[in-house]
């Protein structure tokens, strides 16, 4: 064991720069800014940073986030249960370029996302005419268009987590299933979701941190205002009042932080098993 | 209940899975698809349980002289052992056995009691009746092994499938638990089909072995028929190895070595002889009224139950002898002895693949 230790591992003068640089590099730019965004919330006392946070505005925008969370993740999640399912578990034509189309969100930019929406909604475009004319809904600068573009942009991340499992698991068990008399619901219910309950959870921690935090999309197609979300409040109140920007962005903070230890709880429970 | 299936094709793309297959399994009967990868054996057993669907044209699949084509699989009253398993991994062995119990209509469930009564019964079947609350994962090959069979037998099936059942164990684990599963069949009964590549496993377990190459049943008998009296040449080469001679042809008459070895109809072109290594035997004088072949020994293998020699001819083709240990210290055989070999049994067989015999 030790002979083999010395014959493979670097000299203890490489190690320890190697480990040196790579914490520092995390404190600098990981640890920092996260320090930081707490000292600047809290810097002018605990009430300025409570004032901040029960706000009017903040608590709106609580709410839109909330409701646009509440939305887009459940809607994301049933249809990234449905396309992993149906990619996962069969062989269809065009199934590759499907996957491919899946990932979409994640290699066009939010922002180009956003004009996208503005183009199919707005004003004098196809679907925001028509929809106005024919039912009086204006969806460009609303939550709706807050929604919308939020599901856009997070709906990769359950797909991308299930398919994987869903591959690697085959669809074995469910043929087993299916001969021992179950129906389509029962296979579903009793044996596919069970199999795949860690990594749709870890999908839905993922998603809903990216939809929480979504900015550049959101930015585009809301108008400010009632509609802000937080992140867009943050944007806001960083130009007029830096302690409230940063009373708001503990708020982020601390989701991420929550993130974070849910994601490490799940990888550890799916390495148990 | 009786399986019959009718001229089946079934084609993968370009490649033709099964051609123009029958099969006829009695009631109660144990039988092998026995045959190399891509011989079809699995295709066929899975178009049985209705896993698969055989090519437009072919003829029907029989349950009891009843079609079951257009049944759901889960209607069909078949239990299915998958190869891996194919266990729940998320559910206790209880819960695994018990699934086919639980999925079935508010009508025919049973009550909770009775499932755990019938669970447990199962279990003690298959010698897992300790393990009830364990997972799969927790278990070893045998053991899931025997999960899938019990979990395939609670649903009360007429007609038992298991592809490649000791595929994935090893080697002393296979040959107890194919003795186990063929007396788990002399009590149950249960009409039973399933797939191998093993011959030995096969021809120790099955009833009759239908064995399988090329999308086509070459010979379809009991164990002692298909060893002994092979069909064809496949069937010859596939259940153990052979020593291969071709004969000389005169007037109807085969011959190896100018000595007579059997008739022929007149037609013949060709007769390919083969001779098992055990019925290949070694001498240091000629043997009067038959073959002798002079050959070198060079090789003796002896460690193991029997002795295999490997000879060489003076035109330099190998052959392969198998002998008793008794044999071999009787023989005084030495590597590098030059020996007289003559053949005790010989299958001919023509052009065509086909045995030329009887």
């Amino acid at each position: 064991m030790s002979i083999s230790r010395q014959n493979t591992d670097e000299p203890p003068f490489v190690r320890y720069l190697l480990i040196t640089i790579a914490i520092t590099f995390m404190a600098l730019f990981l640890l920092l800014p996260l320090i930081l965004v707490f000292y600047c919330a809290f810097e002018e006392g605990l009430t300025t940073y409570w004032t901040a946070l029960t706000s009017r505005r903040t608590i709106r925008a609580i709410g839109v986030t909330l409701l646009t969370v509440g939305i887009a993740v459940p809607i994301n999640v049933l249809f990234g249960i449905m396309s992993a399912w149906c990619l996962g578990k069969f062989n269809f034509w065009g199934k590759s370029l499907l996957i491919s189309l899946i990932d979409l969100p994640f290699a066009v930019s939010p922002v180009i996302a956003g004009l996208l929406f503005v183009i199919l909604f707005g004003m004098h475009s196809i679907f925001g005419d028509w929809l106005m004319a024919n039912f009086g809904i204006k969806i460009l600068h609303t939550t709706t268009a807050t929604v919308i573009a939020t599901m856009f942009v997070t709906f990769p991340f359950v797909t991308r987590e299930l398919l994987p499992t869903m591959q690697a698991q085959g669809s074995e068990e469910e043929l087993a299933a299916r001969v021992l008399g179950a129906n389509g619901l029962q296979i579903f219910f009793r044996v596919t979701l069970p199999n795949i309950k860690w990594a749709l959870l870890y999908g839905v921690v993922l998603c809903n941190a990216r939809a929480m935090g979504e900015f550049g999309a959101v930015n585009v197609v809301s108008h400010g205002g009632k509609n802000n979300t937080l992140s867009l409040l943050i944007y806001e109140t960083y130009q007029s009042d830096l302690v409230a920007a940063f009373a708001v962005s503990t708020l982020l903070a601390l989701m991420a932080i929550v993130t974070l230890v849910l994601k490490t709880y799940i990888e550890m429970k799916t390495q148990d098993e | 209940m009786s399986i019959e299936v009718q001229n089946i094709t079934k084609s993968f793309g370009n490649f033709l899975a099964l051609n123009d297959v029958s099969l006829y399994v009695k009631t109660g009967e144990l039988v092998a698809l026995l045959g190399p990868s891509g011989s079809g054996k699995t295709t066929l057993l899975r178009i049985i349980a209705g896993l698969e669907e055989a090519d437009e044209g072919s003829g029907p699949v029989l349950f009891n002289n009843h079609n079951v084509a257009n049944s759901k699989i889960g209607d069909r009253g078949v239990g299915f052992v998958f190869q891996h398993y194919a266990l729940f991994r998320h559910m206790t062995v209880f819960e695994n056995v018990a699934f086919g119990l639980r999925v079935r209509p508010r009508e025919t469930r049973p009550d909770n009691g009775e499932i755990r009564r019938r669970v447990l019964e199962l279990l003690r079947l298959v010698q897992l009746d300790t393990q009830a609350n364990r997972y799969p994962h927790q278990l070893s090959g045998g053991q899931r092994q025997r999960v899938a069979l019990a979990r395939a037998l609670a649903v009360e099936p007429q007609v038992l499938l298991l592809d490649e059942p000791f595929g994935a164990l090893d080697a002393k684990v296979r040959v107890e638990l194919r003795q186990w599963l063929r007396r788990l069949h002399d009590e149950i009964h249960l009409t039973s089909v399933f797939v191998t590549h093993d011959q030995d496993e096969a021809l120790e377990v099955a009833d009759r072995v239908a064995v399988m190459s090329a999308g086509k049943v070459e010979q379809f008998a009991t164990p002692n028929e298909v060893f002994h009296k092979p069909a064809t040449e496949f069937v010859m080469n596939f259940l153990g190895s052979v020593n291969k001679f071709r004969g000389q042809i005169t007037d109807g008459k085969v011959r190896l070595g100018g000595q007579y070895i059997m008739d022929v109809p007149e037609n013949t072109e060709e007769a390919k002889l083969f001779v098992r290594p055990h019925e290949l035997l070694i001498s240091h004088k000629k043997t009067p009224n038959s073959f002798n072949l002079r050959a070198v020994v060079k090789r003796i293998h002896s460690a193991g139950a029997r002795v295999r020699v490997e000879l060489e001819t003076h035109s330099g083709d190998p052959m392969t002898a198998e002998m008793t240990h008794a044999m071999l210290s009787d023989l005084n055989l030495e590597t590098g002895q030059e020996v007289y070999v003559t053949p005790c049994n010989i299958h001919v067989f023509g052009s065509d693949e086909h045995s030329l015999e009887e």
